[in-house]
Order: structure tokens, then C-alpha cells, then sequence
């Protein structure tokens, strides 16, 4: 029983599947993130990590209850903008780099938008956002076919 | 002083802009083209109640325009289960035995002043929106199908199976109930239902889609001029959606 | 008057047993549970027609059951009937237990169990569901404190207020689930404010048939006394009861038969209606109502413990044969949108609609049943409900 839990230990670091080898040389696997072209995000990248889900929900209940439609904090701007991949084609909630997935899977944590949202960016839209050179260096970015 | 912005999204809608948005199709019944988007910043007033008129005189009974529209916009495509697949909008089909005269008619949420749905939902998932729509907040929806049994129209489906790839403006999942939103996505950036719009093009004009509240629209008075009917109105729900003749 | 001893009962082989099958039954109801929930409710026989299925049929019986359980206990604190006493314990054990199993199969049917938390935190004050989470919740913390009063001494003097806050309670939960049908104003089987009193007078009927099968087992099978005169009363309340509850559902019907409105409906019900007509007349009125008034009233099966055990066991299942021609009649019988006009459509307007349950339906009320069972058998094992000896001398 004493061993079991450095057992498990093991066991996890030796899964690295879902994560990215570590490249700086550090111990701790991380996630496969691809934070999708654009220069910046809404707010500053620090701020969204750990308050990402409070923008959602509170813009979530704006827009269905008072239709507050504004772009800034909308799961569909998160989405158009963020599950592109370099080749700014739409990744799809199946693929383990979708910018959501990935790192939700990384920290065990199941989101629950995505049992009634695509997770896909509109059609024919990648990246409809409302920052200026947000905006403005993710379509140059997604013109040459590249990301930051 | 500054105009607060709602202010201003007031007086566009009371003032000449709608009427000049409309569209004569026939003698005394126009199209209603809605002339402003609502800004993205301002929250829905009930100075509008958004309502629907279906003229069975114009519904063909063998035309599934609006149905086809609805399920194309939504992507209610069903998994050939007819009997736990959703529809949010379909084509009922009356028929007199007295007189064996034949009326059809789309059937969808009547979007109720005093909805039944909102009454009995637990949770308050099931809603309505200050301009008279009536929703289901799916965030909240805890899927016990109290709605369901609630409304007198059949409006109501619940989702039986796991889906995926919805429409990004019409989020819909498992286990949760949902129905005719009257296009709430489309109505908010100026545009017509979709079911209305495609009427006009491919079906007879059935459908005319309007403020409730505003005298000058369309449909405020093709309701002031012809005698319609809400349906089952002896439940005195006060519907947003008004049929002629029936 | 002897004072009574109240005793756990015993580990015995076929306790062991009894603990085993009900707890298979009860993971085959989770296990059905955890099926429909991941493949979604079209595995089951419930659609956009019928949305309430057979576990509602097991639920709203189990918590309706819940309240009539409280029967025994309600007549022996607040009526201070001292023969009834000693038996308040396990009254108010089994009302706790019928109540849980039948809310495990609510919460477990829903469509987004997982946001059990969101139907917690948010409440619609208009929701006859949302009182009714309140009145579930009372009822549980009511009904716990009064078994308290019961076992502890030291608080024994407040148990007349509590016993009758609990039989209060009680009326108004039963009362609140009746509603839940009763308010639904668009149903032509439903809307009407009989529907309140018709429950409760079948939470009498179902909570006593209960009460004398967990007694009956629980005595037998601790090899423990049970004297007869107590269970001629019980014998003679359900009597009553199940006649009561005939006399509702005649009213309900003829008065339905009066209004050409409903007289559509009727009939579907009681002749056109398939299973539903079925089981009204072979499942309610014959096997949960009139068999069992012969068997508790023939001269023939005068002081019969197996005749009143078969009728118990025939009222349950009566009970249920009740609660599925409620609930699952009244969704059969289609929405009159256009009074008078022949309805056709894709959805299926204007006609009656069929249901057939499914497996995991079935699995998942029958483990419902089976958790209510379960409780109360580790109750009475872990804590002394049950009094070690009930001859009729103590009844005196």
C-alpha cells in the first residue's frame, strides 16, 4: 500500500501521450498547446488561463437571456479564432491538439460545451474577433498560411 | 447629456425605419423586412414582442418550405426515428368531417405571453426572453421533460441522442429539451426566421413576421384589419403566433 | 401496558440472501442508469410522445408510497393510538427509504443527471417540481427528526409536535405530487384538481400495502411474535383505503364522461386504449383493487396472514398498474389542438400515441424499488427499529 502511490506516479509520468516531451529540459510534461493564429488574445494570456471560464459563463448567460451578442468574451470568438490549426483549417473537438481539448485533457478537467457546441469555427470565417491587431495579424497570418 | 444607447435603438425602432424596411406582396399583406440589427452591446427590450401571422389561405398542404428551412438553419436532422427525432416546426394537416373542407397549416412554438413551460421548469431553464420569445437555456436544462408534457402545442423535443457538429449559432445536445427559438440568432442581427424567409421565396408568402407592439409593422396591422385566431385560445396564453383562417 | 423492547435483527443465511438479491437488482438499475445516460434516452421506450416512461410509473409510485408509509406512525403519535407505537419506528424508516428510491430513479432518468447541482441551485418559485424538491427534502429531514424522538429519550417529549408537523408534511407532498399532473392545464387527461386528493387517498392505499409486506417479511423472518389483533386493524385500514381510492377514480371518470370535452378521452382510456385499457381494467381494478377486497374482506380468509400478504402484494402491483394508466394514459391520448377537425401530421397530432417500455426502463424502476428494500433491511440490521416481540397482549 505505501508503494502504490509512487507507483501511480510512475505510472503517469511514463504516459505522456496526450503531452508534449518536455523540451526545456524540465521533468514535467505539458500540454500540446497551439494557441492559433493572432498576435494576442482577448486579455492578457495569464488573466485567461485561469479566468477563461468566468468570461464564458457570464457572457453565456448575457447573450441567451439578455442577447447580448458582443464578440470579445464569446465561446464563438474563443472558437473561430483558437481551434485553427497553422494551416488555418478548423480542428475538430476529435483531434487531441484542439486548443480546448488539449489542455482540458491535460488537467482532467471536462468542460460542458461541447456536449451542445461544435467546437468548430464557422465555415469560412477563421478568426471573426473584434481586436484590432488581433484581428489584423491573424488574417495577414492566415493569408501567408502560417502562425505566430 | 449623453443618449444612452438603448435610447437610441428605441426611437430608430418607433420611428419611420421599420415601415420604410417593408415590402407589398399582396393588397393590404406585406414582407417585413426588419430594417436595424439590434447593437450587440444591448440587452432586449419588451418595448417589442416579436410574433408571427400564418395565413392558411396561402399554406400549401403539400409544401414543406418553412419545415425544410427550420432544419437546415437548426440541423434537426433526426436518425430516422420518427417517433423520438426532434421537429421543431411541422405541417399539421386539418380536415372538417362536416364539410370535408381541408386546411394546413405549420405548427411550431406559439411563443405564449404566459407560457406553461416557463411555469412548470424547475430550474428556469425554460424562459422568455423580454421580446417574447420563448427559449430553453440548455445550460441549465436539467432534462426532465416537465415542458414537454406543459405545452399544449407539441412544441417541445428532447434530445435523445449523443450529437455533434451543430451549427455554431444553434447549440444543441443530449439530454436536453429544445425547440423553435424563432430564430433568436437571425432576429438579433436583422434578419427574418428562417422558415418566414423561405416561404416568401419558395412557398406562397404564408408567413409574415413582425412587432406585436409596434402599429406601424406589418403585422400589427394585418391583425388590426383581418380576423385571425390563436390556437386553443380558450387557455388564454396570449400566443405570438396568430393564424387566418381557420 | 408492557413496555416494548426494540431489537436489531439478526445476521441469518437468508438475510444474506436478501441483501444479495437486492442489491443485484440494485446494480442492475444503476447499470441501466449509466446506459441510457451514455447512449441517450432513444434505448428506451420513451419519445417526443410519451416523455414520461416507466420510471416515472416506479417513481411517483415509490414516493407516493413514501407518504402513505407514514400512515402507522401518524395514527399512533398524533390519533395516540398506543397500539400502533410500537411499529412508528419502521413507519417512519420505510417512509424515508420508499422516498429515496423513487427520487434515485427521477434524478437517475433525467437527461442531464450530471446537473443534479443546477436543479439545486436554481429554482423556478412557479415549478410545482421545484416546490416539490423543498417538500422531498422537508419530508427527509421531518420524518428523520421524528425517528429521533422516537429512539432518543432525552428528546421524547417533542415527538407529538413533530409526529404532527410530519403528518401535515406529508398530506401537502402528496398533495404537491398529485399537482404535478393536476396543473398540467393542455392535457385532457390531466387539469383537474381531483388528481390531488385521488393521490392521496392512493398514498394511504399503496403506503399501507407497503408497511404490511416490509412488517409482515421483517417479523417472519427475524422469527420474531406479531400478534394478530394489530394486523386485523392494519388489514381493516387497508380495506378502507383501497375502497376510497375505487370511489375517486369512478368520480374521475364519470365526471370526465359528463363534459363532451373529455368524452374523447374516456373512452381511449377505457376502451380504445391498448395496453393502457389493459392494464386499467385487468392491473387496477381487478387485480389492485377487487381481488384484494375479497381476500381482506371474505369470511373465508378471515385472520389469513398469506391472504393479506396477496392482497399487499396486489395492491403494489395495482399501484403501479394505477400510475402507469395516469401517467403514461394521459400522454397516450393526443393534445386536442383543433377541436372538432380530423388532425394529421408528421409528429403524429391526433392520434394515439403507443408505448412499449423498454429493458433499462424496467431495470432502472425495479432498482429503485429494490434500494428502498435495501435501506430499510440494513436499517433495521444496524439500529433497533423493530420491536423484539409484538404479541397481542402488548396491543391491549
Amino acid at each position: 500500500m505505501r508503494h502504490l502511490l509512487p507507483a501511480l506516479l510512475l505510472l503517469l509520468a511514463a504516459l505522456p501521450a496526450t503531452a508534449a516531451a518536455p523540451a526545456d529540459g524540465s521533468r514535467v510534461p505539458l500540454p500540446a498547446i497551439d494557441a492559433g493564429p493572432g498576435e494576442q488574445c482577448v486579455e492578457p494570456v495569464e488573466f485567461m488561463r485561469r479566468n477563461h471560464m468566468e468570461l464564458i459563463l457570464h457572457q453565456r448567460d448575457e447573450t441567451v437571456h439578455r442577447s447580448i451578442r458582443t464578440k470579445r468574451y464569446s465561446l464563438r470568438n474563443c472558437i473561430n479564432c483558437h481551434a485553427v490549426d497553422a494551416g488555418g483549417q478548423p480542428v475538430s473537438l476529435d483531434d487531441p491538439e484542439h486548443f480546448c481539448v488539449s489542455c482540458h485533457r491535460y488537467a482532467a478537467v471536462k468542460p460542458d460545451c461541447f456536449q451542445c457546441h461544435s467546437g468548430e469555427p464557422e465555415p469560412g470565417v477563421p478568426g471573426v474577433v473584434g481586436a484590432g491587431a488581433w484581428s489584423r495579424g491573424l488574417a495577414a497570418n492566415a493569408s501567408r498560411g502560417v502562425k505566430p | 447629456m449623453s443618449e444612452q444607447p438603448i435610447d437610441r435603438y428605441r426611437r430608430r425602432l418607433l420611428g419611420g425605419a421599420v415601415a420604410a424596411g417593408t415590402l407589398t406582396l399582396a393588397p393590404g399583406l406585406f414582407l417585413h423586412r426588419l430594417a436595424e440589427a439590434k447593437p450587440d452591446a444591448d440587452p432586449v427590450t419588451s418595448i417589442i414582442r416579436w410574433g408571427l401571422l400564418v395565413d392558411t389561405n396561402r399554406c400549401a398542404s403539400n409544401c414543406t418550405a418553412c419545415v425544410d428551412a427550420c432544419r437546415d438553419e437548426h440541423g434537426w436532422t433526426g436518425h430516422d426515428r420518427p417517433r423520438s427525432d426532434a421537429q421543431w416546426i411541422r405541417k399539421v394537416e386539418l380536415r372538417d368531417p362536416a364539410t370535408g373542407r381541408e386546411v394546413s397549416l405549420p405548427m411550431m412554438c406559439q411563443h405564449c405571453a404566459k407560457p406553461p413551460c416557463v411555469d412548470v421548469c424547475p430550474t428556469g431553464a425554460s424562459f422568455k426572453r423580454a421580446d417574447g420569445i420563448v427559449l430553453v437555456d440548455k445550460h441549465i436544462c436539467i432534462g426532465c421533460r416537465y415542458c414537454m408534457l406543459a405545452c399544449p402545442y407539441k412544441a417541445r423535443s428532447f434530445i435523445h441522442e449523443e450529437l455533434s457538429h451543430q451549427k455554431p449559432y444553434s447549440p444543441r445536445g443530449k439530454g436536453t429539451v429544445e425547440g423553435c427559438t424563432l430564430c433568436v440568432h437571425r432576429i438579433d442581427v436583422g434578419q427574418e426566421p428562417a422558415c418566414v424567409e423561405a416561404c416568401t421565396a419558395d412557398g406562397r408568402g404564408a408567413l409574415l413576421f413582425g412587432d406585436l407592439n409596434d402599429p406601424k409593422s406589418a403585422i400589427y396591422q394585418a391583425l388590426a384589419e383581418h380576423p385571425s385566431t390563436q390556437v386553443r385560445a380558450d387557455l388564454n396564453l396570449d400566443l405570438g403566433v396568430r393564424y387566418r383562417g381557420l | 401496558m408492557k413496555r416494548t423492547r426494540y431489537l436489531e435483527i439478526g445476521t441469518s443465511s437468508g438475510y444474506l440472501l436478501l441483501l444479495a438479491v437486492l442489491g443485484v437488482l440494485v446494480a442492475g438499475g444503476a447499470g441501466a442508469a449509466w446506459f441510457m445516460e451514455h447512449q441517450g434516452h432513444h434505448v428506451t421506450g420513451m419519445d417526443n410522445q410519451v416523455a414520461w416512461g416507466m420510471p416515472h410509473v416506479f417513481a411517483v409510485f415509490l414516493i407516493v408510497a413514501a407518504s402513505g408509509a407514514l400512515n402507522v406512525a401518524s395514527i399512533g403519535s398524533v390519533f395516540a393510538k398506543v397500539e400502533y407505537k410500537p411499529l412508528a419506528r419502521l413507519s417512519g424508516l420505510l417512509a424515508i427509504a420508499l422516498l429515496a428510491g423513487g427520487l434515485a430513479i427521477l434524478v437517475l432518468d433525467l437527461g442531464r443527471p450530471d446537473r443534479l447541482i443546477v436543479a439545486m441551485t436554481n429554482y423556478n418559485f412557479k415549478s410545482i417540481f421545484a416546490w416539490n424538491i423543498f417538500l422531498y427534502n422537508g419530508f427527509f429531514l421531518i420524518v428523520a427528526i421524528y425517528l429521533w424522538t422516537l429512539m432518543d429519550p432525552s428528546v421524547a417529549k417533542y415527538g407529538k409536535r413533530i409526529g404532527l408537523l410530519a403528518i401535515g408534511w406529508r398530506l401537502v407532498l402528496t398533495t404537491g405530487t398529485g399537482s404535478i399532473f393536476g396543473f398540467l392545464v393542455a392535457r385532457q387527461a390531466y387539469d383537474a384538481a381531483i388528481l390531488a386528493p385521488y393521490f392521496i387517498v392512493l398514498s394511504l392505499a399503496f403506503g399501507m400495502a407497503a408497511f404490511i409486506l416490509v412488517m409482515l417479511v421483517a417479523f417472519n423472518g427475524s422469527g420474531r411474535t406479531l400478534g394478530g389483533a394489530l394486523l386485523g386493524r392494519l388489514r381493516n385500514l387497508l380495506g378502507v383505503f383501497i375502497a376510497i381510492a375505487l370511489l375517486v377514480v369512478t368520480t374521475y371518470y364519470l365526471t370526465n364522461l359528463y363534459a363532451a370535452e373529455h368524452q374523447a378521452t374516456v373512452r381511449m382510456i377505457l376502451l380504445d386504449g391498448g395496453s393502457v385499457t389493459t392494464t386499467f381494467w385487468i392491473g387496477q381494478v381487478l387485480l389492485g383493487s377487487l381481488i384484494p377486497l375479497g381476500l381482506i374482506y371474505h369470511p373465508l380468509f378471515r385472520d389469513s396472514r398469506p391472504a393479506l400478504a396477496s392482497a399487499s402484494v396486489l395492491v403494489v402491483l395495482g399501484g403501479l398498474a394505477t400510475m402507469y394508466v395516469i401517467i403514461i394514459g394521459g400522454q397516450s391520448v393526443p393534445l386536442v389542438l383543433f377541436p372538432g377537425m380530423e388532425v394529421s401530421s408528421s409528429f403524429f397530432d391526433g392520434s394515439f400515441n403507443p408505448y412499449a417500455p423498454s429493458l433499462p426502463e424496467m431495470a432502472l424502476g425495479l432498482g429503485g424499488g429494490a434500494l428502498a428494500l435495501l435501506l430499510v433491511a440494513l436499517g433495521v440490521r444496524v439500529l433497533p427499529f423493530l420491536p423484539d416481540a409484538l404479541p397481542d397482549t402488548a396491543a391491549d
